[in-house]
């Protein structure tokens, strides 16, 4: 008989529709992208495709260009990310804890680069690469791409190492250890799982770059997200772009499997540990 | 045997704070020592120097006649606990309390053995594999003080450590600390702003005011024979009263006692438990304003007729009411002028 007088259940209007919304943004593009990689035959109007298949797999794998871009691609996310973590990390570092002149000035210049559009920049690099024949060199991409990671990987750590207490330093110095000791034993440990988090952005970031990749690197240097937009402005077939799509979302996916792992738990942390 | 000895410290911050001014203190060997005074009077930057952690501006620390105020913390046989306990949370309990052994590349067998004892006297015995945020507060300054006591440092700052307990807590690990100082008998200074922690558990206390000693003395000596009104004031409870003496009389409103001092300017300074009163016949010399209840005791609150608040202790509250004109008679007493001690009456020594 309760049931009788509780309240008629509300709809939850707002939440469907934002679960709808999502799922029209995010999910669906995902699965249509997801099916057509593994489509060998789908023709209008059919609802789903007439026939599934590896084909244009074996096909897109057998083609030497996507395997250059591969390689290309990952090599270029790591050289960007290592040479950024190792000019940025230290600066991050005197950022948050040093007091030198032009300190603000140089930090607000870093970022700088950001907070303008970014093609006109990349226009104006582009004309003095020209000059110093970087043009279509990796070295040039990984120049341009550095840029780009200097906002994720001097921002974030700066706040990461902030945010360290200064007592547990102390209290590391009060037992002994040299203020290189305490950095290493101490202050990296603590702030380790967020810089972690910089460090993934950027790489994954590096991987996604199109603009300056494109700019600079062609024609000598093709990424994947390049070779991607080509393939889908010059072939007919949509499953060649599916396919490159497809093997695209494996960093994100690896990423954050990562990122699950430094968030629960702390174990990253930990690893650190002395 | 370690003595701490500081002379002529100073520390400045920047151009207009002077922190630490001139300051003078010896520490002997196994003494407790407690730094006592209100927010701001230097208290933990007297501390961090002697610890490493902040530069003087002028001054000596030796410490068994070695001079350390060149030394960085890593170098100095000190060890400090900090209020905010700062254990590393990256770490479980016996590694923090092991980190400053591996530092000095002990073996691992003495290591073990080191930090198992000190888990014991601090009662952390089995609490080795927990991570810091598993412990109490109470656990987690026990950690902390292990931490600097497995170093066997030759002195042992401690900066406000029972701070953030509550009072129950407080009170035990304040006994536990003095304990264990005792049993080893270590040198120590230790950083409050509550007098019941400096009465209840220091060899001697130091006031501190605006950088300055104010006084050193025991803990008994300092609550019975206050050098200036504001120690009087500061340790304990205390009638301070503004007035005049004249020909041997000090008065202040209604209030007056003989005081065979020289005529002029006065603090007349009474405990509550030696001013007594007594029902006045007339107008008396104070009004009663309140009377609170302790049970074991009361506390009459008496208003004189310019307006100043003054406490009396009494045995029993029914005694007393709201209103009631009553007669004062100080028993014992002291008076201060120019800041300074001029009078003590008998019964106060
Ligand atoms: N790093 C600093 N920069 C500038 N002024 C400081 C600094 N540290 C302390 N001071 C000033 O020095 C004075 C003494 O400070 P200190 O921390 O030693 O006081 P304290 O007695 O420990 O007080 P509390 O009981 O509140 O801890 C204060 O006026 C404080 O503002
Ligand atoms: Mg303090």
């Amino acid at each position: 008989m309760a049931e009788t007088f509780a309240p008629p259940r509300r709809i939850d209007w707002v939440g469907i529709s934002f679960a709808v919304v999502l799922t029209l943004v995010i999910i669906f593009p995902l699965i249509v992208v997801g099916t057509w990689a593994f489509t060998n035959v789908w023709r209008y109007p059919a609802i789903i495709p007439q026939e599934f298949g590896l084909r244009f797999w074996s096909q897109t794998l057998a083609r030497p260009d996507v395997w250059s871009a591969i390689t290309t691609s990952i090599s270029l996310a790591c050289v960007v990310t290592l040479l950024s973590a190792i000019i940025c990390l230290p600066a991050a570092f005197a950022f948050a804890r040093l007091e030198f002149p032009g300190r603000s000035l140089l930090f607000f210049s870093f970022l700088a680069g950001q907070a303008f559009p970014k093609f006109g920049l990349l226009v104006a690099i582009a004309g003095i690469f020209l000059g110093l024949n970087l043009i279509g060199t990796f070295w040039g991409v990984v120049l341009i791409q550095l840029v780009g990671t200097l906002l994720f990987m001097i921002w974030i750590p700066v706040a990461a190492f902030q945010g360290v207490d200064r007592r547990m330093e102390e209290a590391a110095r009060d037992v002994g250890a040299s203020p290189l000791r305490v950095f290493w034993s101490i202050t990296l440990p603590q702030a380790g799982p967020t810089i972690a988090a910089a460090v993934l952005l950027t790489f994954v970031n590096t991987f996604y770059e199109t603009e300056g990749a494109w700019l600079i690197g062609a024609p000598g240097i093709r990424t994947m997200p390049v070779l991607m937009i080509s393939f889908i402005n010059n072939q007919p077939v949509i499953q060649y772009g599916a396919v490159l799509s497809v093997i695209l979302w494996i960093p994100s996916f690896f990423a954050l499997l990562f990122a699950r792992r430094v968030i629960s738990g702390g174990s990253f942390a930990r690893g650190f540990g002395a | 045997m370690a003595v701490l000895d500081i002379k002529g410290i100073s520390k400045h911050f920047g151009a207009g704070v002077l922190a630490v001014d001139n300051l003078e203190l010896t520490v002997g060997d196994g003494e407790l020592v407690c730094l006592l005074g209100p927010s701001g009077s230097g208290k933990s930057t007297l501390l961090r120097m002697v610890g490493g952690f902040e530069t003087p501006s002028g001054g000596s620390i030796t410490i068994d006649g070695e001079e350390v105020i060149h030394l960085p913390p890593e170098r100095r046989p000190t060890g400090m606990v900090f209020q905010s306990h700062a254990l590393w949370t990256h770490m479980n309990v016996y590694k923090n309390i092991a980190f400053g052994l591996k530092l000095r590349r002990r073996p691992a067998d003495e290591i073990k053995r080191r930090v198992d004892a000190v888990m014991e006297l601090v009662g952390l015995a089995g609490y080795g594999e927990r991570q810091t945020h598993q412990l109490s507060g109470g656990q987690q300054q026990r950690v902390a003080l292990a931490r600097s006591l497995v170093l066997e440092p030759k002195i042992l700052l401690l900066d406000e450590p029972f701070a953030s307990l509550d009072q129950h807590l407080r009170e035990r690990l304040r006994e536990e600390v003095r304990d264990i100082q005792q049993r080893l008998g270590i040198t120590t200074l230790f950083v409050t702003h509550g007098q019941d922690e400096a009465l209840s558990m220091a060899d001697r206390i130091v006031v501190l005011r605006d950088g300055k000693v104010e006084q050193v003395a025991a803990p008994d000596v300092l609550y019975r024979e206050p050098a200036t009104p504001f120690v009087a004031g500061f340790i304990g409870t205390m009638n301070l009263i503004e007035g005049t003496v004249s020909n041997g009389t000090f008065s202040r409103a209604g209030f007056s006692s003989p005081l065979p001092v020289g005529d002029g300017p006065v603090t007349f300074a009474v405990r509550p438990e030696a001013l007594v009163i007594a029902p006045a016949a007339g107008a008396g010399a104070a009004k009663i304003h309140r009377v609170t209840d302790y049970g074991t005791h009361a506390i009459v609150d008496l208003e004189l007729p310019d307006g100043l608040r003054l406490k009396s202790m009494v045995p029993e509250a029914r005694h007393w009411t709201t209103g009631q004109a009553v007669d004062l008679a100080p028993r014992a007493f002291s008076a201060y002028r120019d800041n300074a001690l001029i009078y003590r009456s008998n019964a106060a020594r």
